[in-house]
């Protein structure tokens, strides 16, 4: 591994880090798509930045990025509020028409600068460590590593100083306003970042790979917990995975590795989609068995309960009895029997069933419940 | 010759978008009504990797080749949102995002694949991306318009269905009409609008064509036949507006200026459309607000004069001005009165009410307290 491999992992890693922790906020408040909406309409703000300052890695870059996405915010609120349509068709109309201007500003004042839609869309990784942030003389490192540090690192900041008022302005926007903690001015902040950390990450990682970074780890990080300080944690560590694993990917496969990272969410997301445990697909199927077994066990003790002690017992509390009675088929009527029989809820002498104790008070209990 | 050329192109071009226009205006409102609009941004960027796919495998840029790969990756894509939202807790925006950049993240991937291949011009695939409505040839045209008109007929076939799916899906499913089936028909021929447009205004600016029309013809009607009239007027318009904006100045990117000009008129349709237009409802409330404030006047005329014994006892304008600090506002109301013939001024400056401004109080005060 030669040092550029370790610069653009570094920034990977960065990017990563910084786009998971307020794409956490924006999955719980069911506003993932903004990350979308915000990475495709800093882009009149950059272009203007641009042509201010003709220099790419400028901060008015930044601060310009950064307006547009506050401005995509403020426009989806003003819209929502003064049409007809719900937040969804606002959040597509500004995004796209800003986006669509970014482009015609491109197109319409400059014909040889190196800042084009595919730049901005798709990023390139790989050049990263060719923008070198050299101070009196000395190379520190790619600038991009220290733009995005910089702004993971505020983002950090913010959310350890805030979190109570993040996690309650999230859950109980209500409860929030009247403990006066201000729901609305911390969603302009955590906009804010957004915008910020969308820029940053524009030029080394591309819009795509920001909404990738933003939604993807968040989402299976959601499948995993129900307490928020983990799922950050777990966010941030899916995040990180999954930009090392792409980059490695990219590097055998020979291939775009923004695409890698992103496909390597989504592997990540499959994964866990299938096998998380209480939200996984398995565990749910597993579940619903379960529950099949121990309706039937608590069934057969209902039964048994019913004839015990009775002139009938001989006949109804039989094996073979309960194809007619339950409309039980043989195996699943000997599954049941073995399972509740290692559960100590009954006992077979022969064909003849018996409940134990235990069996009792389960059927008991079953009746009490319905 | 050249003229001639030229006009023939622009004919072309033109045509193409006033297909694309009018079809996603239509089914535009259906997703913009049915809360899908961010859903064809969804399916717009999940078509990459179908047309990479397709490419890999056959070779060709035929456009319909290439939309049959697009059409069934915006398909699949949908089906997984939907698997996602409906196995686990992870909301449908959460679930846009994700299937979003991985799709379109397995689609960069796949380009790179493509670039790399010996005989690859890619120069056709790139138009998918982006959109290059200058490029448009009589063929593509042909094309869209038989898909279009064939979405066209089907929505028009199912119209009464598709209507009680999108506002009351539950009356629906009582009626015993298979609204599974209608819904994923709908977001069929949804796909198929977005699969006609790629190549013209590009993965980005697609939702924009999708929305726009639909939530500018929402602020002009509460009807959904009107509205889907409205929008596919709208999209029309749009597409000739910025055809010809872009071909009277050079280096206007047509796509682009298309979005631009649909985005105008929303906000156009935001500001003055009748009832619901932000400049209507302003107008709206200063008449109101007006006469509720003179009626207010006329009130506090009849209360002061009142307390005389004699309700056409006039009083100084200046007594009245404790009450109403703003003077001209005042002398306004007291002049419109005035003209109605409800007061009158007597010597210096003081008003007194009229016979017909006594009755009129009366009854203004019975209809408030009746």
């Amino acid at each position: 591994m030669n040092i550029f491999q370790l610069e653009i992992q570094l920034v990977a890693i960065v990017v990563a880090a910084a786009c998971a922790l307020p794409g956490t906020f924006l999955a719980l408040k069911q506003m993932a798509m903004m990350s979308d909406a915000i990475s495709h309409a800093i882009l009149p703000g950059i272009v203007i930045g641009f042509f201010l300052t003709q220099n790419l890695s400028s901060p008015i870059l930044i601060l310009g990025g950064g307006a547009a996405g506050l401005l995509t915010v403020i426009l989806v609120e003003w819209i929502r509020k003064n049409s007809l349509v719900r937040e969804d068709a606002a959040i597509g109309l500004v995004f796209s028409t800003l986006f669509a201007i970014g482009v015609i500003l491109i197109a319409y004042f400059t014909r040889d600068i190196h800042i084009d839609t595919d730049a901005v869309l798709l990023g390139e990784l790989a050049f990263t460590p060719f923008d070198r942030l050299i101070l009196a003389g000395y190379d520190l490192g790619p600038q991009a590593l220290y733009a995005t540090g910089i702004v993971a690192l505020f983002c950090t900041g913010f959310i350890l100083l805030f979190y109570k008022e993040l996690k309650l302005a999230t859950f109980d926007r209500a409860l929030c306003a009247t403990l006066g903690f201000l729901p609305g001015l911390l969603h302009y902040v955590l906009m804010g970042f957004i915008s910020v950390t969308a820029v940053t990450a524009f030029n080394a990682v591309g819009s795509i790979l920001v909404v990738a970074l933003m939604v993807g780890p968040p989402a299976s990080a959601y499948l995993m917990t129900n307490r928020l300080g983990w799922m950050l944690s777990l966010s941030v560590l899916l995040g990180i995975t999954a930009a090392i694993t792409g980059y490695w990917m990219a590097h055998f496969l020979d291939a775009s590795i923004a695409g890698c990272m992103a496909a390597m969410i989504g592997i990540q997301f499959a994964v866990l989609f299938c096998i998380a445990p209480e939200q996984g697909v398995l565990a749910a199927y597993r579940r619903k068995r379960n529950q099949k077994w121990q309706f039937a066990i608590q069934m057969l003790a209902i039964h048994l309960l019913q004839h015990e002690n009775t002139p009938e017992a001989a006949l109804e509390c039989r094996v073979d009895h309960l194809q007619d009675h339950l409309a039980w088929d043989v195996s699943f009527a000997e599954g049941v029997v073995s399972r509740a029989e290692s559960k100590n809820l009954l006992r077979s002498a022969g064909d003849y069933l018996a409940l134990t104790d235990a069996g009792r008070s389960l059927a008991r209990e079953a009746i009490t419940q319905t | 010759m050249e003229q001639l050329l030229a006009d023939y192109t622009v004919r072309t071009v033109t045509l193409g978008t006033v297909i694309l226009g009018v079809v996603s205006g239509a089914l535009g409102t259906f997703a913009v009504l049915r809360r899908q609009s961010l859903l064809g941004d969804a399916i717009s960027h999940a078509a990459l990797p179908g047309i990479g796919i397709v490419f890999l495998l056959t070779g060709t840029k035929a456009s319909l080749i290439l939309m049959v790969g697009a059409g069934i990756a915006g398909w699949v894509a949908t089906t997984a949102i939907l698997l996602i939202t409906m196995t686990t807790r992870i909301k449908y925006d959460s679930a846009l995002g994700l299937t979003l950049s991985v799709f379109f993240g397995i689609g960069l991937i796949l380009l790179t694949f493509i670039q790399k291949l010996p005989n690859a011009n890619q120069s056709g695939l790139d138009s998918f991306l982006f959109g290059q409505a200058a490029s448009l040839v009589v063929a593509d045209v042909i094309t869209m318009t038989s898909l279009g008109g064939l979405v066209l007929m089907i929505l028009l076939l199912f119209w009464k269905e598709f209507k009680l799916l999108s506002f009351d899906p539950e009356f629906a499913r009582s009626l015993v009409l298979p609204v599974r089936w209608l819904d994923i028909s709908l977001t069929t021929l949804l796909v198929i609008t977005i699969v006609i447009g790629l190549q013209t205004v590009g993965v980005v600016l697609m939702s924009a064509m999708i929305i726009a029309p639909a939530a500018a013809a929402r602020q002009w009607t509460d009807s959904l036949g009107p509205m889907t009239f409205i929008a596919m007027a709208i999209g029309a318009l749009s597409g000739v507006g910025g055809v010809m904006l872009s071909t009277a100045t050079s280096n206007l990117p047509t796509g682009p200026t298309i979005v631009v000009c649909a985005g105008g008129i929303v906000v156009v349709s935001m500001l003055i459309a009748p009832r619901h237009g932000v400049v209507w409802r302003w107008i709206f409330r200063m008449i109101k607000n007006r006469k509720l404030q003179s009626e207010a006047v006329l009130l506090d005329l009849f209360e002061l004069a009142r307390k005389h014994d004699d309700l056409e006892y006039p009083h100084m304008e200046t007594a009245l001005r404790v009450i109403y600090p703003r003077a001209g506002t005042l002398y306004r109301q007291l002049r419109g009165l005035e003209g109605k013939g409800w007061v009158k001024m007597h010597q210096h400056g003081a008003w007194a009410l009229t016979p017909r401004g006594i009755q009129m109080c009366s009854e203004l005060l019975q209809k408030r307290i009746g």
